[in-house]
């Protein structure tokens, strides 16, 4: 009998020694919280009038929804275009995006100034803003992302609901509501599943909207009228390198085998999107003539470069090769590369490219409460994701029993 | 669980009236954005402006900000650093050095321009900014969440956040004494003003001010004003002796600074057709590959 991939929870230790250091690093990000709370922005970052944005906005609400790609691309590719061969990976994809999206919110919340207020956009709205247009997606996709969830959880709790003590006599009704929940999402689910892929590829492009209006205090190295179309490009070809990047990383931590033949035939597509991405990056430049900036030696050039030729050329070159696509180290050193050039280019388009009308002599670094929170909040997503693959069936691991469960493995999408 | 095409088709326009139904009409959806032909401004005349920073302390004082009293004023040693508007100072008076006369320095009074097509009002996601009947942009506190990117919008980098406060932290701004000129009273820093540097009035009548005093004085004056094209003309203008890059006036171009990105945002949305035509096109593929995946099983 041939071995299948089924969504089970890991069973494993869940405190090691790694853990413990994310649980440190986490409260230390808590902590310069607390004073963000009690003393307002300023007296714990290094923003002011001069540079209202920083670390808080290109890492963890840029990059958070960058690197949240995954989710939506593996739906496209898994459920829309119907590739049943990857659906193992489909559900840790979706966790990522479900955590990394819901600390995205936690990002915003923390970096506006009046966080209670942060539901406005609801109610007070302002189509000409391409952050309103963000805003209003976001907060969509996150209860997508969560609906789409759903049916992991029930799949978990259907027949195992026990609850302690007087709950005791709920159980049956429990079980039953999970029942309903269950087979009304499968018939909905894809109505769900194509909302989501919408909904990623407005916002993910109107992140790219964002700076546009600063005009001249971009520079011209990063400010270009494309610049929705290549965030959205570059949040595209960032999604299967970071599926592939952590499972690798998960396989190693959890101990578990490594799917090998799924993760190589993944990473067939990566290097015609990076392709693409880096044609319209370098169609752009030609166009726009920006390329007289890169002859200047300054920060900026030297951090688009780098952006360019280490995060997107170098790894465009390693997908190519069928060499690099069958090895293991190989796809993780080139998808590793990818996330670095994604991650350069939302912080070179949130921080780098951005100068001021007025510097007053003053240039914009984190400060170390700005660094300890987005480190911290990295922190918990890791340990939360750690838990939650421990808690419900979303990593497949290899076991004899078919067709059992099947009904739970491909939830929804067009069963 | 099967799931027929009829179905299918049904959830497919259930969930797309809800997807619509998130995004907004423009008419319901934009802030007031007026552009009165009879929109009011100002004319700044920089080499009639002797620095004497009253205006600095006019607009404290009518906008209850706390300030010291009006004979600190006169203190010229602030001029020693360039100043911006800040939480604290709505206006700011800057001195620059007069090469034609050296005894008499060039002031620059500074405070938000009241653009035409303000890329703040054009980038705040709840459109607590607006741009009113007499000109003046102003901030509407219950609406505001904090985000600041008025300030990263902003070409002239005029708004300032309360950062040291914690709760109800606040955009300022200078807002062209809009309870003031409801009531029929001028700009506190216009009437203060001791040797008429400012002129309020209608913004046509004041570039015609602004030229007439230019063509009477060639020679002491650049054929420029500052503000009449410049990010799509603004409600405060300036005229100089000296080119105004000299005067650390920003090059912002003569295009309103909301244009490109309010028309990508009206043509990702022209009518909702671009998301719906993007959900058509995958609910389409995903029937298709799925025959094609059964046809396979078969």
């Amino acid at each position: 009998m041939e071995e299948s991939l089924n969504p089970t929870p890991i069973s494993k230790k869940f405190l090691t020694p790694g853990v413990i250091v994310l649980i440190l690093i986490a409260l230390n990000g808590i902590i310069f919280l607390m004073v963000r709370f009690l003393g307002g922005l300023g007296s714990m970052t290094n923003l002011d009038n001069q540079y209202p944005w920083g670390l808080w906005i290109a890492i963890d609400v840029a990059v958070g929804v960058a690197l949240a790609s995954g989710g939506f691309t593996t739906a496209a590719l898994g459920h829309v275009m119907h590739r049943e061969y990857f659906h193992p990976i489909i559900r840790p994809a979706l966790l990522t995006a479900m955590l990394g999206y819901t600390f995205v919110a936690f990002g915003v919340v923390v970096d506006i100034g009046r966080p209670y207020f942060v539901w406005h956009p609801l109610i007070y709205w302002n189509s000409n803003s391409a952050l309103f247009e963000v805003g209003i997606c976001v907060m969509t996709y996150i209860t997508v992302l969560y609906i789409e969830f759903l049916p992991i959880v029930t799949e978990r709790f259907i027949g195992r609901v026990n609850m302690p003590g007087i709950l005791s006599s709920f159980n049956k009704p429990v079980d039953w509501i999970l029942k309903i929940l269950d087979r009304g999402l499968s018939k909905v689910m894809f109505a769900f599943i194509i909302a989501g892929v919408v909904l990623s590829c407005l916002h993910q492009s109107s992140l790219g909207t964002l700076m546009i209006i600063a005009g001249p205090k971009m520079h011209p190295l990063w400010q270009t009228p494309i610049l929705p179309l290549l965030f959205l490009l570059s949040a595209i070809a960032v999604g299967f390198p970071m599926v592939i990047f952590e499972s690798l990383i998960a396989s190693r931590s959890l101990g578990l085998k490594i799917e090998r033949k799924i993760l190589s035939k993944l990473s067939n597509y990566v290097a015609p999107i990076l392709g693409v991405y880096l044609a319209f990056k370098i169609g752009d430049m030609v166009i726009r003539e920006t390329f007289v900036y890169l002859t200047e030696f300054s920060v900026e050039s030297i951090l688009f470069i780098i952006e360019v030729v280490i995060g997107v050329v170098v790894p465009l070159r390693m997908f190519l090769s069928r060499t690099v696509r069958n090895s293991m180290p190989g796809i993780f050193i080139a998808s590793a590369l990818v996330i670095f050039g994604v991650v350069m280019n939302r912080i070179n388009n949130f921080i780098t490219a951005y100068t001021p009308a007025y510097s007053l002599g003053k240039t914009y670094f984190p400060s170390i409460g700005e660094i300890s929170v987005t480190v911290g909040f990295a922190a918990l997503v890791i340990l939360l994701y750690r838990a939650l693959v421990m808690i419900f069936p979303v990593i497949s691991t290899p076991s004899k029993e078919t067709a059992s469960k099947s009904k739970y493995a491909i939830r929804g999408a067009f069963k | 669980m099967k799931q027929s095409r009829r179905d299918f088709l049904k959830t497919i326009g259930i969930s797309g009236a809800a997807l619509a139904g998130l995004k907004p009409k423009k008419a319901l959806a934009a802030p007031k954005n007026i552009l009165s032909d009879e929109r009011m401004g100002v004319l700044v005349d920089t080499t009639v402006c002797i620095g004497c920073r009253k205006c600095e302390w006019a607009c404290k004082v009518s906008h209850d900000l706390p300030t010291s009293p009006i004979d600190e004023y006169e203190d010229r040693s602030v001029f020693s650093e360039m100043r911006r508007p800040t939480i604290n100072a709505l206006t700011v008076v800057n001195e620059y050095e007069n090469s034609k006369n050296p005894n008499i320095p060039i002031d620059v009074k500074v405070n938000c321009m009241h653009c035409d097509h303000p890329a703040c009002v054009s980038a705040c996601i709840v459109g607590a900014l607006s741009k009113q009947e007499s000109g003046a942009v102003i901030w509407d506190s219950s609406k505001c969440i904090g985000c600041r990117y008025c300030m990263v919008a902003c070409p002239f980098q005029i708004p300032a956040y309360e950062y040291n406060t914690a709760f109800q932290p606040d955009i300022l701004k200078c807002d062209f004494c809009n309870d003031r000129t409801l009531e029929g009273k001028i700009p506190a820093c216009v009437e203060i003003c001791p040797v008429e540097a400012m002129t309020y009035g209608k913004r046509y009548k004041i570039l015609e001010l602004a030229y007439k005093k230019i063509s009477r004085e060639p020679d002491k004056y650049i054929d420029h004003v500052f503000g009449e094209h410049e990010a799509g003309g603004t409600s405060w203008v300036y005229i100089a002796g000296k080119d105004f890059a000299d005067l650390d006036f920003p090059d912002v171009g003569n295009k309103p600074m909301p244009g490109t990105s309010e028309s990508i945002q009206h043509a990702i949305f022209a009518y909702f057709v671009p998301p719906f035509a993007l959900y058509a096109l995958l609910g389409g593929i995903m029937w298709l590959s799925k025959s094609n995946h059964e046809n396979e099983e078969k």
